[in-house]
């Protein structure tokens, strides 16, 4: 029985390589073989390669498949996320970095074809089942994107967004301490304490960035998404931000997606490689950058790119 | 040879031009496939040639034809006998009329003498000369100026940029008729204004509570001077826009927020057609609907709630007109909302909020200045309907706030004030440049404050 399943999955995964792999004629044969860099083919295993699997798990994808219309986005992806830990997403352009964090806090509902199957568990329940409020789940699972998207109002409205409509702060004074412990976290409150009632669009990008990261940690969230949080940046602003995550996975576990593996080695414990929407090899940070086992890895943080 | 064959043959004589050029500046390079050796594209020299030879020969006609009946008048003038000569300039106007009328076959108002016909058949003659000059010459200019582009081409002639300098020319000259027509209209509007300021005082208009535009119409009649205080047009029309803002404002709004955040693509697939289409219906069938639908429902309405109510309301005409200005509003409103980035909706939805929260906590504070100046636009065009005001609210100037009443507004009395025979510089008749200056001056502040509004709030996000 498992093995017919298994078998049904293979083919599965065939028919998908095959499609995509438009230059390679049919007569290769080649099992679940992706076109690699530099053209050579590169044979996919069915299993992500190192360990997907870690101590104290927080959040669990188990078989995950998101599917936008007819593309299939993210194929069969299982990952685990511990607590207190900063996980590492990367991989090629279009590989669907982004898709994946977005299904740990389902923004993806927000997209009309987005179509997500599998299990993802927060703290041990399924947050794609019918009880689970995705604003709760929000809330509990904040999100800081790659372009900095502050509010048009003044910093203080920003960071106090997220408290008054969850209803965090009971009167004014308790706001204003959620307002500066979160500035002053994501490294903020410092330069912006004399101007709070300015408008959030009147910083530079690099403030702006950490004023979304204060708006998101104002909300007490419990996970962390980082979907390339500095790629707008300076590297002094990139400095600053990552000395933050350091700071911020003491209480949170993160998620960051990168394309800058120096990024990935300075940040993160764990560093999780996807590929056509694979996910190919997962491990602990240094052993995937010392030590990467799959070929496709190896040509990626390498810089083996066509 | 008529002026619109020559204008067909200028057609015909550049799209020879056009193959000729492109063709000669190929054959200078050594043929097609050695364009690369020009300084433009091939195309760009037949254009260059066609510009020559339509340019300066469609100007001459132009100039021509304008300045013709002029001189061949002169002329005709001039050969009458000498007992014509001594005329006054409107006798003399009289009779080039009727000498061009009787050359024409057309009536005549005065005795037919010999000089007269001998006038005509001059006047005949000169004007088929000067059509066969005309001809010549065009036809002529047209061959010069081609030879001459045809001389210019060389490889290195910048073609290109002759081409594109005549082509930004036209765009301009295009585009400044819409200014000069405005300007002209500006311009006339005002002086009538300034004649009607001058019969009656301008405090009287801007502040008198009584409208009763009934002068003389002719001098000889006799007639009451009429009182010219508009106070109760401008009252009307702020209630009558009041009533149409309070219907469609709200409506508009909610529809603007339902199509763009919670509607399915689907549903705004036809629903969006369906307001454009409601936007595209004429105003008079608005007005009818107005006048035979609602009104007689507002009144039955109104009289089982125990008001009394005439059968031509300002209500009646509000409430259409504001369904008529829903489409605009929603979709200023939606365009408003959709200029809103969408990493602002992620960051609002990545925060916790419902849906709601992101929409009125967020989306809608950051669209505001557009939705407000979408309403200002929607306002000035309120203030400017006509048609429904005229058949569903009545005529009767009333001064009152009660929107039961029979009202009217600044447009319907400029429409009736000029309807009719009447002298065209009596009070009445200039009364109506200066309310059309007043709605002009309302208008244009609404539509100045709405654009700057919206263009503020634009420079936001770019
Ligand atoms: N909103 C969407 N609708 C349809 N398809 C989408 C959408 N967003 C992403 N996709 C598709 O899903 C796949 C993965 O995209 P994703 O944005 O997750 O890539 P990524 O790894 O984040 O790339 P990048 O590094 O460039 O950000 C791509 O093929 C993309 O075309
Ligand atoms: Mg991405």
């Amino acid at each position: 029985m498992v093995a017919i399943e298994q078998d049904r999955k293979v083919t599965q995964l065939k028919t998908a390589a095959m499609t995509e792999t438009t230059d390679t004629p049919t007569e290769h044969h080649v099992d679940l073989a992706v076109p690699g860099y530099h053209g050579q083919e590169v044979e996919l295993g069915r299993e992500t390669v190192g360990n997907v699997r870690c101590d104290n798990a927080f959040m669990v994808a188990e078989n995950v498949n998101v599917y936008y219309g007819d593309n299939h986005a993210i194929r069969d992806v299982t990952l685990e996320i511990g607590k207190k830990q900063v996980v590492a997403l990367i991989g090629p352009s279009g590989c669907g970095k982004s898709t994946f964090l977005r299904c740990l806090n389902r923004m993806n509902d927000t997209i009309e074809t987005a179509r997500v199957t599998g299990n993802i568990l927060l703290d041990g329940t399924d947050i794609y089942s019918k009880q689970q409020d995705p604003v709760a789940l929000r809330a509990r699972v904040g999100i800081v994107f790659q372009k900095p998207n502050p509010f048009p109002k003044s910093i203080y409205d920003n960071v106090a967004y997220g408290p008054r409509i969850h209803g965090l702060a009971g009167d004014r004074s308790e706001l204003d301490g959620i307002v500066h412990s979160s500035l002053e976290r994501a490294g903020l409150l410092k330069e912006v304490k004399d101007r709070l009632e300015e408008p959030g669009t009147s910083l530079s990008g690099g403030q702006q960035q950490r004023l979304c990261i204060a708006r998101t940690i104002a909300v007490n969230p419990e996970v962390i998404l980082m979907d390339e949080p500095c790629s707008a940046l300076d590297p002094i602003a990139t400095a600053r931000i990552e000395d933050l995550m350091d700071e911020l996975c003491e209480d949170y576990a993160i998620v960051i997606v990168t394309h800058s593996m120096q990024q990935a080695a300075r940040v993160s414990r764990r560093v999780a490689y996807f590929h056509l929407g694979y996910l190919v090899e997962v491990d602990d940070t240094d052993k995937v950058f010392t030590n990467p086992q799959h070929k496709l890895t190896e040509d990626y943080i390498t810089g083996r790119i066509g | 040879m008529q002026s619109t064959t020559l204008i067909l043959l200028l057609g015909f004589f550049s799209i020879g031009a056009f193959y000729l050029g492109r063709g000669h500046s190929l054959s200078l390079v050594g043929g097609p496939g050695k364009g690369m050796a020009l300084h433009s594209l091939p195309g760009y020299y037949g254009y260059f040639v066609a510009i020559w030879v339509v340019l300066p020969a469609l100007t001459l006609l132009l100039g021509w034809v304008l300045i013709e009946p002029k001189i061949v008048t002169a002329l005709v003038v001039s050969g009458l006998p000498d007992s014509y000569q001594s005329l006054s300039a409107g006798e003399l106007n009289l009779l080039v009329n009727n000498i061009r009328n009787l050359a024409s076959g057309d009536v005549v108002s005065i005795a037919i003498d010999e000089n007269l016909r001998g006038a005509a058949d001059s006047f005949n003659d000169y004007l088929a000369k000067s059509r066969q000059l005309l001809a010549v010459l065009v036809i002529g200019l047209a061959a010069l100026g081609g030879a001459f582009a045809w001389r210019k081409i060389h490889p290195d002639l910048r073609a290109r940029n002759k081409v594109e300098g005549v082509v930004r020319w036209a765009l301009i000259g295009a585009s400044s008729i819409a200014v000069f027509t405005t300007i002209g209209i500006v311009l006339s509007v005002l002086f009538e204004a300034l004649m009607f300021f001058q019969k009656v005082p301008a405090t009287e208009f801007l502040f008198g509570t009584t409208w009763s535009p009934q002068t003389a119409i002719r001098a000889d009649q006799v007639g009451s001077s009429g009182s010219f205080g508009a106070v109760p047009l401008f009252a009307g029309t702020m209630l009558i826009t009041g009533i149409a803002m309070f219907v469609s404002v709200p409506v508009g709004l909610m529809t603007a927020i339902y199509l763009a955040e919670y509607s399915t693509s689907r549903i705004r697939g036809i629903a969006k057609p369906l307001l454009e289409i409601l936007a595209g219906i004429p105003t008079v069938v608005y007005g009818f609907f107005a006048a035979l639908t609602v009104a007689p429902w507002v009144r039955k309405a109104g009289e089982s709630a125990g008001f009394e109510v005439a059968s031509e309301s300002a209500l009646a005409a509000g409430l259409v007109m504001g369904i008529m200005i829903i489409p605009l509003v929603s979709s200023l409103t939606d365009d408003a909302i959709n200029a809103v980035p969408a990493s602002m909706r992620d960051g609002a939805l990545g925060l916790g909020s419902t849906r709601s929260e992101t929409m009125t906590k967020v989306i809608i504070p950051a669209a505001l200045p557009g939705i407000v100046g979408g309403i200002l636009l929607a306002v000035s065009r309120a203030i400017g309907e006509t048609m429904i005001v005229v058949m569903a609210a009545g005529l009767a100037a009333n001064l009152t706030a009660n929107p039961f009443e029979a009202v009217t507004t600044v447009t319907v009395q400029i429409v009736t004030l000029l309807v009719g025979d009447q002298e065209f510089d009596s009070a009445k008749t200039l009364a109506a440049f200066a309310l059309g200056l007043m709605l002009f001056v309302v208008t244009l502040i609404l539509n100045v404050i709405g654009l700057h509004v919206v263009r503020k709030y634009r420079e936001q996000y770019e």
